[in-house]
């Protein structure tokens, strides 16, 4: 997996059917990155749910989040809908996993993005990254750290 | 291992011995059927286990997914402004499957609270900032769903049933 220090490397998913997210359109933004496995899945889910909840603690770091898995964008539409997710999830579908195995988080085995979080810095560098057993819901304590420490440079 | 991110202080709801030897500090939601089953679970360890705990609750409501989390925390945090917030926190969890916006004046009612102060105080900005504080410190704690326990200051990893069995052997 990319380690601090790393450019993020670019990309561009749908975010919606006709909406399209550039990495480098943030530059000048903190972004966070979680990749996790699938749309539905129960940990996943109160991991999305728990990012959902801390949107404006995000924003007081002046940082946007997106989830990043190889669910389709109609997938989605319809697990942002039912959760009331007020975050964009990311399409890594076509080529199926590409951003994630650029990022060095694709499990082969599974054909699943892995669970992992990456805080990008305005710079457009890797401040942070964390790989969380898959199982395991990572939590947000590791996320406001870094973005802790991005205010103090 | 995630920390407990502040300790306790006087300003949580506690219960059983203050200085007893394990502290057990539980993020719950009031909407969240998991924390409704863990509350029978918490009262059985609470009353095997005797002098040798205290209870703290915080609140970890995840207000998106669940629409009345966070009103019903407001209520609990206005019921303790009357020193009844424990009986509020278990009227909410034994009647979870009814939770609703007209639950929480009915139980006050229940509970003896004076339903004027009671409605004034659940809307104030103080019990809103005490809720969200506890929140904040779930999330510099590690929380990452409900409920999440914690002894003596670490994360416990595990449901309400694997504490009961934790404490079990570590007390026998």
């Amino acid at each position: 997996m990319l380690e601090k220090g790393t450019k993020a490397p670019d990309f561009e998913l749908n975010a919606t059917p006709d909406q399209k997210i550039k990495l480098k359109d943030f530059l000048g933004k903190n972004v966070i990155l979680a990749f996790y496995p699938a749309d539905w899945s129960p940990v996943c889910s109160d991991q999305m749910a728990l990012y959902n909840e801390m949107l404006k603690y995000f924003s007081k770091h002046d940082a946007q989040i997106f989830g990043i898995s190889v669910d389709s964008v109609w997938c989605h539409l319809a697990f942002e809908k039912d959760r009331n997710l007020h975050f964009p999830l990311l399409a890594d579908f076509e080529p199926k996993g590409a951003v994630s195995k650029a990022y060095g988080v694709y499990d082969e085995e599974a054909g699943e993005s892995k669970r992992a979080l990456f805080v990008i810095d305005k710079e457009g560098e890797i401040a942070w990254s964390y790989l969380s057993p898959t199982a395991v819901n990572p939590g947000a304590d590791g996320i406001l750290d870094a973005l802790e420490a991005l205010d103090k440079k | 291992m995630s920390k407990l991110k502040p300790e306790v202080t006087e300003k949580d709801h506690a219960q059983g011995k203050q200085d007893a030897p394990i502290i057990i500090v539980e993020y719950g939601d009031y909407q969240c059927p998991y924390c409704g089953d863990a509350y029978p679970i918490v009262k059985e360890i609470e009353e095997t286990f005797g002098d040798q705990i205290n209870f703290v609750f915080r609140n970890f409501p995840l207000q998106e997914a669940h629409p009345f989390a966070f009103p019903a925390a407001r209520a609990a945090e206005a019921a303790g402004l009357q020193g009844k917030f424990w009986e509020m926190h278990d009227a909410l969890y034994e009647n979870q499957y009814r939770l609703d916006e007209d639950l929480f004046d009915e139980l006050a009612e229940t509970i003896g609270l004076d339903i004027e102060k009671f409605q004034a105080d659940s809307t104030n900005a103080e019990v809103k900032q005490k809720v969200e504080d506890d929140f904040e410190s779930g999330v510099r704690s590690g929380v990452n769903g409900t409920p999440s326990f914690y002894v003596n200051g670490n994360k416990f990893d595990g449901a309400a049933t694997d504490l009961y069995q934790m404490l079990k052997e570590s007390t026998e």
